[in-house]
């Protein structure tokens, strides 16, 4: 039984990560109504710029190779780059889509994900990077002496900084003028225009947002695998868990992200060795499909009504 | 039709160009590189790739060329992927004054679905380290040549090795050896191998696939603990490997007993872990490192006039871009050695770089004059054996380089050798081929 617990818990973990990038997702269909397919290749951006800066900035500033002022000064940057490529998203490709069928500002996003990923590459080259934030990465020793459970403890401050960042967020949301206004826009963009919310800087505002938690996880993510360009796969992770939990609701990108994190592991150790296992890449897009057929907007997503 | 003065110089000066271009197609041999520098694996081919040019280019630089024959190359990109690799294939296969003299696509599916056109079009196809195994059977493989070392020989060779750290391979008896593959043709190429070894020496083997990228494996290090195995051999390309060895840390298994194959075992898998790579061993069948005359070589005829491939220099010297450096010599020796039969000074064929391939030997004495002692295993090609060498070399991580920590060591050939004609000739049963007569080709 302690077994199946290590597997539960570190499958609720990973899928707080999961929960992480779809989060990214979530903020701009919110808003805008677009599904933005770029979204891991913003990670995969936001890791790149900051791994760069931390390379160039020593040598730039004089400051020390690893130092506390390198690491938060290449955050400010990163942090600033992806702002800019949020609202340079939002004027170059998105403003002149405007009233266009969803499909075409889905496929926009799709054209967008190649330039992303091309433009960091040609700014910071193509080597694969590691990335250190300075949390080990090994079993919290406590756990693992009094019950024999391997829980690791990268993962479970990862979990802590995306919950806190799921809080903040939601604070933004429901207690702040531009939440208010976020929650009007993604209601309704006629009629929050027509009460006098400027729609465009709210979306600018929204892709800045994603840009910062596309940050986030890209450090996250980083520092778990390495900085490369296979983190723009995390976003695959992130789909059924928005099946799952619905495109509009932040509660429920979490929600999801548990329950496909937990159930793919669990799936991969119990399930697998019955189909040949290495079923981890797929078992959760076949569980995110049993569920559309049963609620297509997903747990918490809101329910599509067309009155005739 | 009016000509002007200005329309005269630019006809003038294209024509006098074709007519150069022309003379100089007939000095040159070329060499299509169905490379890739974007996509997931990117990091690694712009290594190997740009070690393999630079090799080239060297050659160059310093000698002009084989016997005069300047080198050109044309990069096709394929992002790893077979639809684009067949695709670069065919782009490149009539290109140069002689057609595209040899295809090496660094992709075990590419190599797979190229192999029955390269038949037809008489173009060798070499595999460094990679592709179908049993092609290593030249009798009926005559255009494919699994250079150096197969997967199965590396598979061999990696149970010796642990082997021979615990002892002896008769002390395998009752140990538990974990294989954490790729779950792909690549990633199950080592199974027939590793099951009849296990059979042989009486180890308990635990086949553990992981999806395709890879970055997720906290089920599978999960199994690998309440497993306990004495060694894992970690099977991976791309993030799979420090992904390996990171949650391998997360767990607390040890990771010096993980053993890595020759494309989990670069500085692209283990800087991008960082201190979980620490104690980590993998199998090569070429060392990292600058100090051997070859890169030096290259440092001083290709660096230091600024025409190096390589935009992060630091990975001069690295285990992926001495790998290409190892390529970039094959396919110089086996220029070399065609055109000792087929005439110094004239650009090759595919049918005549087939003979230089096969004919090829690398000794000792050859590889001092190259500047490549101990870089890469003695090799010496046969009309039945187009694996040659079938050695490894086991590097360790210390946390910022490698080091070699054994001599080459070799698989059970005998073993391995039955395997591959065993699968050659069931594949020529299949596709009615007529192996050939070796004794006949001498």
């Amino acid at each position: 039984m302690t077994f199946f617990f290590e597997v539960l818990i570190g499958g609720l973990l990973s899928g707080v990560l999961y929960a992480l990038v779809a989060l990214g997702f979530v903020l701009i269909f919110k808003a805008s109504g677009v599904f933005n397919f770029a979204q891991g290749a913003m990670v995969f951006f936001a890791a790149l710029t900051f791994v760069g800066f931390t390379e160039v900035l020593p040598g730039w500033t004089g400051m020390e190779p690893g130092s506390g002022g390198v690491f938060w000064l290449s955050f400010a940057l990163a942090l600033m780059s992806m702002v800019v490529l949020g609202i340079a998203t939002e004027k170059v490709v998105l403003r002149p889509l405007v009233n266009q069928p969803p499909i075409t500002l889905f496929m926009a996003t799709i054209g967008l994900t190649f330039f992303i990923e091309g433009l960091v590459q040609a700014i910071w080259g193509n080597t694969a990077r590691g990335l250190s934030l300075g949390i080990s990465d090994e079993p919290v020793m406590w756990m693992l002496d009094e019950f024999d459970m391997m829980i690791s403890k990268f993962d479970l401050i990862a979990a802590g900084i995306a919950l806190v960042l799921f809080v903040v967020l939601a604070l933004l949301f429901q207690y702040t003028r531009v939440g208010r206004a976020l929650r009007a826009v993604a209601d309704d963009h006629q009629a929050a225009l027509s009460v006098g919310i400027p729609l465009k800087h709210i979306w600018a505002i929204v892709w800045g947002v994603a840009g910062f938690v596309a940050l986030i996880a890209g450090l996250i993510w980083g520092a778990r695998n390495g900085v490369q360009f296979a983190l723009t796969f995390t976003a695959l992770k992130a789909l059924p868990v928005l099946i799952l939990g619905g495109f509009t609701s932040v509660p429920g990108a979490i929600i999801g992200g548990l329950i496909i994190g937990a159930s793919e592991k669990l799936a991969e150790i119990y399930l697998g060795p019955f189909v040949g296992g290495g079923i981890e890449s797929w078992f959760p897009y076949i569980l995110a499909m049993l569920f559309l057929l049963v609620r297509p907007e997903g747990l918490f997503g809101e329910k599509h009504i067309d009155r005739v | 039709m009016k000509f002007s003065l200005r329309n005269t110089i630019v006809m003038g000066a294209a024509v006098t160009g074709l007519l150069a271009g022309g003379v100089a197609a007939a000095q040159e041999q070329y060499i299509g590189l169905p490379s890739y520098r974007v996509g997931p694996f990117g990091s690694n081919g712009a290594s190997l790739f740009g070690g393999w040019i630079d090799y080239m280019q060297m050659i160059n630089e310093r000698d002009g060329g084989v016997n005069g024959v300047k080198l050109t190359w044309e990069e096709c990109e394929t992002e790893y992927n077979n639809a684009r690799g067949v695709e670069c294939y065919e782009r490149q296969k009539n290109r140069g004054a002689t057609g595209n003299s040899a295809f090496q696509p660094l992709s075990t599916g590419i190599a797979y679905s190229v192999l029955d056109r390269v038949a037809q079009d008489k173009i060798p196809m070499v595999t460094i380290g990679y592709g179908r195994t049993d092609a290593a059977d030249g009798r009926v493989f005559p255009w494919v040549f699994p250079m150096i070392t197969t997967y199965w020989s590396q598979a061999s060779a990696i149970i010796n090795y642990i082997g021979s750290k615990e002892g002896g391979n008769d002390k395998l008896r009752g140990k538990k050896i974990a294989l954490l593959y790729h779950d792909s043709a690549y990633g199950k190429e080592s199974h027939a191998v590793l099951q009849r070894l296990a059979e042989r020496y009486g180890y308990q083997l635990t086949m553990i696939p992981v999806a395709s990228p890879g970055n997720e494996q906290q089920a599978q290090w999960l199994q690998i603990r309440q497993l306990r195995p004495d060694y894992t051999i970690l099977w991976g390309w791309g993030v799979m490997n420090p992904t390996a060895l990171r949650t391998a840390a997360r767990t607390g298994y040890p990771r010096e007993k993980i053993v890595g194959v020759w494309w989990s075992g670069s500085e692209e898998d283990t800087i991008p872990a960082g201190d979980a790579a620490k104690g980590y061993v993998a199998a090569g069948f070429n060392p990292a490192g600058t100090g051997f005359p070859v890169i030096q070589a290259i440092q001083e005829h290709v660096y230091a006039s600024n025409r190096g491939n390589m935009e992060d220099r630091s990975r001069v010297g690295s285990v992926l871009y001495n790998r290409g450096v190892v390529h970039g010599i094959i396919y110089v020796e086996a220029i070399r050695t065609a055109q000792e039969k087929f005439g110094k000074g004239k650009p090759l064929t595919g049918e005549q770089m087939r003979w230089g391939f096969e004919n090829l030997r690398i000794d000792d004495a050859r590889l001092s004059a190259l500047g490549a002692t101990g870089f890469m295993p003695q090799l010496n090609i046969t009309c039945a054996d187009h694996e040659g060498a079938g050695v490894v070399k086991f590097q360790q991580w210390d946390g910022a380089k490698w080091n070699v920590v054994s001599d080459w060591v070799s698989g059970d050939r005998q073993l391995v050798r039955g395997m591959i004609e065993e699968s050659a000739a069931a594949y020529a049963a299949e596709k009615g081929i007529t192996p050939r007569d070796c004794s006949k080709e001498m």
